[in-house]
């Protein structure tokens, strides 16, 4: 029992010695930025480039010595765009990685699993997924990046009013993403005078949706065709919209934002409106656009570092590490109340994605300023407004 | 009547490539009895190797023959080394394995190749072929036309050359065949290859339509099954006409009735049909020991 006793004062002195030193490197220690992200899986083509980012900017500050004299230590999981496992790797990161804040959760899905670990944890968290379930209601310790479903809802509809089309035919994907953006249509169709006359759906990876676009074409009164999904569904979509020799005009989502999405299909996609980031755009933006700078800066250091067509998702991972560092720069440590409180005051910040200006009621702060409407013209992006 | 039409011709053209996906199916069942559930990535990795060649300037011809040399190649090392150390494993750990190299093979592809979709040119143009107001694509006839010629080919194979008969042969009684000569084990390894050469030109054909990444054989896969169950598991001309009626249940269910439940309209057919006819449409009747 003594000998126990005498064990336990030593490794009790050992121990608080041991974190006296660690209290005295303190002004060293890293800044630990913890990420769970879908590099694998259904999500990949998402996470990827969302890892890539962080790596790539992460590298680049600290050989430029990193935030306030300390470096930056960043741990990235792959969650696999399993939910469940990106419970776990969030749970892993705040407890044993110590991680001041996390960013990720490169779904929808896999934000929400983790949203549950982080919130009681206390641990500031950025997601750089879509959907609008994940800012409101508002959640104390959450951000996001991306903008959302019904805000690319909301500028289809605007542009579709501007040009005095009311009555419009859905199709949507009837999974994640454009279920969710199917639902948001419906929502705010109303506020724009926008009326849903035919709401047709395909599974993701259907070959031929022509026998949906026949039932819209044989739908009286359509003005226009909106879809909402990604991956190949929408290209699919394009192709069919051609193939039938449908009139009205066809509008995709933010969701194919993307040159994948015109070499996909080919010049049936021409004439196609989708609402874009700027930096989808960034060579054609005026250069009074104070976005400009940005978006052209990282498009640069990205295809010139990757060797491969920037995504506006990994836009989102440069927004959410850059709204991180600069909270906890203004906040002056890593105390997690502290970065919380700087990152919901983030005020003008010009990113990748649009302007962001949080509060304690908006916690992606992005207003629909932050989409252009584009025309796909001969095989390129023209910004129509 | 342009409507029904058109819907027909939706039907026929996810028909037509269910079909091909199913016919896939029916040569290792026919020497095994075993489900390559693996199937499905044949006509991945055929799809994706002809979309890369082309996009680097190779002529289409020269890319689906290379295309298929190299799926031939991911049959045979499948059969080597992962179905032939397991051969006295009964027929569910046969299928279990293949399950397992199609998740190992989509990995691969991922590395081998990347996450984006491939697209492929049509083979004979993008200008819809109207019939009676309704449309049709060219390529949706190249899917039809290429099963027909699979059938036909299949059917020669097995019924007038004598390594057919022996696979079949095989496929009755194991034994008996070993013991009449007939080297089992060159017959497991062809039909491997067989059927990977199938599924790399099913993924040759289909991907102008469809597109293809990484993924595609999933679902092509799981189609293609539906198809050939319905048609009668090992019969050819079952697949093809299996694949057609899902296909067309599909569109006729998105067409009249809501596209929200199309799937589930397939889905009903298939067990309605096997509730009848276990065997399928065209499936022999079997008696299985229990």
């Amino acid at each position: 029992m003594r000998d126990l006793m005498r064990w336990g004062a030593a490794a009790f002195a050992a121990f608080g010695f041991a974190s006296l030193a660690s209290g005295h490197a303190a002004a060293a220690d890293p800044v630990r930025i913890g990420a769970f992200l879908s590099v694998t899986g259904p999500a990949s083509f998402l996470g990827e480039p969302e890892k890539k980012t962080l790596e790539m900017y992460v590298d680049r500050l600290n050989k430029q010595g990193g935030v306030q004299g300390r470096k930056i230590e960043l741990t990235v999981y792959d969650d696999g765009g399993a939910p469940d496992k990106a419970a776990t790797f969030a749970k892993r990161l705040i407890q044993s990685d110590n991680a001041d804040i996390l960013i990720g959760g490169t779904t929808t899905g896999t934000s929400m699993a983790a949203i549950k670990i982080v919130e009681p944890a206390g641990v500031p968290f950025i997601s750089l997924a879509g959907g609008i379930d994940i800012v409101e209601p508002v959640k104390k310790w959450v951000f996001k990046t991306p903008h959302t479903d019904r805000m690319a809802a909301e500028k289809v509809f605007s542009d579709l009013k501007k040009r005095g089309l009311t009555k419009v035919a859905l199709i949507s994907e009837n999974a994640g993403f454009g279920k969710s953006g199917h639902d948001q249509s419906l929502l705010v169709a109303p506020n724009y005078g926008i009326e849903i006359v035919a709401d047709e759906v395909y599974s993701p990876k259907d070959p031929d949706v022509t026998a949906q676009l026949t039932k819209i074409k044989n739908t009286p009164g359509v003005q226009a065709i909106f879809n909402f999904g990604f991956g190949q569904g929408p290209a699919i979509v394009t192709k069919n919209h051609k193939q039938l020799a449908i009139t009205q005009p066809l509008y995709q989502s933010h969701g194919v934002a993307s040159k994948d999405y015109i070499r996909l299909s080919g010049d049936a996609s021409d004439g196609v409106r989708l609402p874009a980031a700027g930096l989808v755009i960034a060579d054609q933006l005026p250069a009074t656009d104070p976005q400009k700078p940005v978006v052209t800066a990282f498009k640069k250091d990205y295809e010139t570092a990757f060797k491969s067509e920037v995504s506006t998702f990994a836009g989102h991972a440069y927004d959410g590490l850059q709204i991180a560092l600069s909270a906890i720069q203004r906040a002056g440590s890593t105390d997690k109340g502290k970065v919380r409180d700087e990152i919901e005051k983030t005020s003008g910040y010009v990113g990748t994605g649009g302007i962001v200006s949080m509060s304690a009621t908006d916690h992606m702060g992005l207003n629909l300023s932050a989409f252009h409407m584009v025309e796909i013209v001969k095989g390129d992006w023209k910004m129509v407004d | 009547m342009a409507e029904l039409l058109q819907y027909l011709f939706a039907g026929l053209t996810s028909g037509a490539i269910y079909a091909l996906a199913g016919l896939g199916f029916a040569i290792i069942y026919n020497a095994s009895h075993v489900i390559n559930f693996a199937q499905g990535e044949f006509i991945m990795i055929g799809g994706m190797a002809t979309a890369t060649l082309t996009a680097a300037g190779v002529p289409l011809p020269a890319a689906a023959l290379a295309a298929m040399a190299l799926t031939m190649l991911v049959g045979v090392a499948l059969e080597k080394f992962a179905i032939e150390p397991a051969r006295d494993a009964d027929v569910v750990t046969i299928i279990i394995i293949t399950i397992g190299a199609s998740i190992f093979l989509r990995g691969a592809a991922q590395l081998v190749w990347d996450k984006e979709f491939h697209a492929l040119a049509p083979f004979s143009g993008e200008d819809p072929i109207r019939v009676l107001g309704a449309t049709l694509m060219p390529q949706s006839l190249w899917v039809v036309g290429v099963a027909m010629a699979v059938i036909a080919g299949l059917w020669w194979f097995f019924n007038r050359t004598l390594f057919g008969k022996a696979m079949l042969a095989t496929s009755f009684n194991r034994l008996a065949a070993q013991l009449m000569g007939i080297g089992v084990k060159k017959v497991l390894m062809v039909s491997f290859a067989l059927s990977a050469a199938l599924g790399a030109i099913g993924g040759i054909v289909v991907t102008p339509i469809a597109f293809t990444n990484y993924e595609a054989g999933i679902m092509l896969g799981l189609k293609g099954f539906s198809a050939a169950v319905l048609g009668g598991l090992g019969n050819g001309m079952g697949a093809v006409v299996g694949g057609l009626i899902v296909g067309v249940a599909e569109a006729l269910g998105a067409g009249y009735v809501s596209s929200a439940y199309k799937d589930a309209i397939a889905f009903v057919i298939i067990l309605f049909v096997l509730f009848f006819m276990p065997n399928g449409l065209f499936g022999k009747k079997g008696v299985d020991r229990v």
